[in-house]
């Protein structure tokens, strides 16, 4: 009998191995956008907060770019144009950067709204007892606001977490490529995208989780 | 010593003060009445600065108020003031309410900032509400709460703007006797009221603000018995 070439072969444990550690670059990019794009929503929220004309004027035009275009195609877009202004950036830095951007945009809204639930009077009582501004940003309007919108920006937390998947198609093996590269081999569509959905679960319900009774405690 | 000269307040268009001159000696009671909108309480955000004025001049101990090189922020410490709205930090306990302006503000360490809230927070009888989150108080404990808040920075000054106004009748007492307590032990005080009774009774002077001039300043006795202004003869005549 002839022997015959095999394209495909079974589901390994070191495929398993394989979807771990893209499950752990997911979070690290995930990580990093939330971390890095709160920072910088927060910053861009209290700039929509002070500055309502000026504000509606230039930077929330930007920012609804950002929220309205789907997070694909500034993917696209931005590794693409990337290298003509001369930046050479690998697929993680660009898909990085990209979601930095859209997490900030997001943040930002949910920021300013932040700052807007505490009201002028509750911020009059804490100047008269002689908080300079930013005392009171720090010690009042922070802790105060961020119970108000923590919902809102756990969910934009969680979004991230899932719109990294996006990165993929910059090349970038994160979780769901390295489903795509298995069942390539595999033929196993149905085990192996339930595995990595199983991953994406494990990666955020303890955040949501976590957040559920976070909210219990401060509403306590 | 708070010396208000010439006080003028604008609100766009709106002529708020109109040339305010009054004087608030040290350990005085001043009662300031008047209908709504008369500029009661923008007087009270003038004097510490949570509003800008346009002319004249707010000396407090000296010091003045707008003054270009005036830090408001170290001036405001001397000034306590309440609030229609009693403003409790709702994520904090009672006694972190009290004690977090002398943390940051004055610098106290933490355990000096605890002590001086739970003596203030004793003083106005909240002694037993320490731990307890400001939701679990009435309106007129939280009021009290934040004389006590107020009282923890030490002023040697305490602007009451209206402090019963949001409070339910049966609740109003607890506040007006906290306030009484305060111009026995001798504490300087500028009340804007709406309460006859406690500006008849504790003040050493009553002020009647008739859309934004102060019409008439006398002691209590005088003022009420025998009001000379028309405009404060139909106000008595309403409120009474």
């Amino acid at each position: 009998m002839q022997p015959t070439a095999t394209f495909f072969s079974g589901f390994t444990l070191n495929d398993l191995w394989f979807l771990g550690e893209a499950a752990l670059k997911s979070l690290w990019i995930s990580i990093l956008a939330i971390a890095f794009g709160s920072a910088m929503g927060v910053v861009f929220g209290w700039l929509l907060s002070v500055s309502h004309r000026a504000g509606a004027l230039t930077l929330a035009p930007v920012l609804d770019v950002f929220r309205s275009v789907p997070l694909i195609i500034q993917l696209v877009l931005f590794f693409n144009f990337a290298p003509m202004i001369g930046l050479r950036l690998n697929p993680f830095e660009a898909g990085l950067i990209v979601l930095i951007v859209y997490t900030s945009a997001n943040v930002a809204t949910v920021a300013q709204a932040g700052i807007e639930a505490v009201g002028g009077p509750m911020r009059r009582a804490a100047r008269s007892l002689g908080m300079s501004y930013w005392q009171d940003m720090r010690y009042v309007v922070w802790p105060i606001g961020l119970r108000a919108v923590f919902p809102a920006w756990i969910g934009v937390a969680l979004g991230v977490m899932k719109d990294s998947a996006l990165v993929s198609v910059l090349g970038y093996v994160e979780l769901l490529k390295a489903s795509q590269i298995l069942i390539t081999r595999t033929q196993e569509t149905f085990l192996i995208l339930a595995i990595a959905g199983a991953f994406y679960f494990a990666l955020s319900y303890p955040i949501s989780h976590y957040a559920a009774r976070l909210e219990k405690r401060w509403t306590q | 010593m708070i010396e208000i000269r010439d006080l003028h307040k604008y609100f766009g268009a709106l002529h708020v003060l109109k040339g305010i001159n009054l004087d608030v000696e040290k350990g005085e009671v001043l009662s300031v009445i008047g209908a709504s909108g008369s500029g009661k309480s923008t007087l009270l955000y003038c004097i510490n600065a949570l509003e800008m004025i346009q002319q004249g001049s707010v000396l407090v101990d000296g010091t003045d108020v707008h003054g270009k090189g005036t830090n408001v922020n170290t001036l405001r410490q001397n000034l306590g003031m309440v609030f229609q709205q009693w403003n409790s930090f709702p994520h904090l306990t009672v006694l972190e309410n009290v004690a977090l302006a002398p943390r940051i503000v004055r610098g106290l360490d933490k355990a000096r900032a605890r002590e001086i809230a739970e003596q203030q927070l004793v003083h106005v009888g909240l002694g037993g509400k320490l731990n307890n989150y400001p939701s679990a108080l009435s309106g007129g404990q939280q009021q009290r709460l934040a004389i006590a808040r107020a009282l923890a920075m030490e002023p040697s000054y305490m602007l009451f703007d209206e402090a019963t106004s949001a409070l339910d009748p049966e609740l109003v007492g607890e506040v007006l006797d906290t306030m009484r307590l305060l111009a026995e032990e001798g504490m300087t005080m500028i009340c804007v009221t709406h309460e006859m009774g406690f500006a008849r009774e504790v003040s050493d002077r009553v002020a009647f603000f008739h859309q934004g001039i102060m019409e008439e300043i006398s002691p209590p006795e005088e003022l009420f018995g025998a009001p000379k202004s028309e405009h404060l003869q139909k106000f008595l005549s309403k409120v009474k």
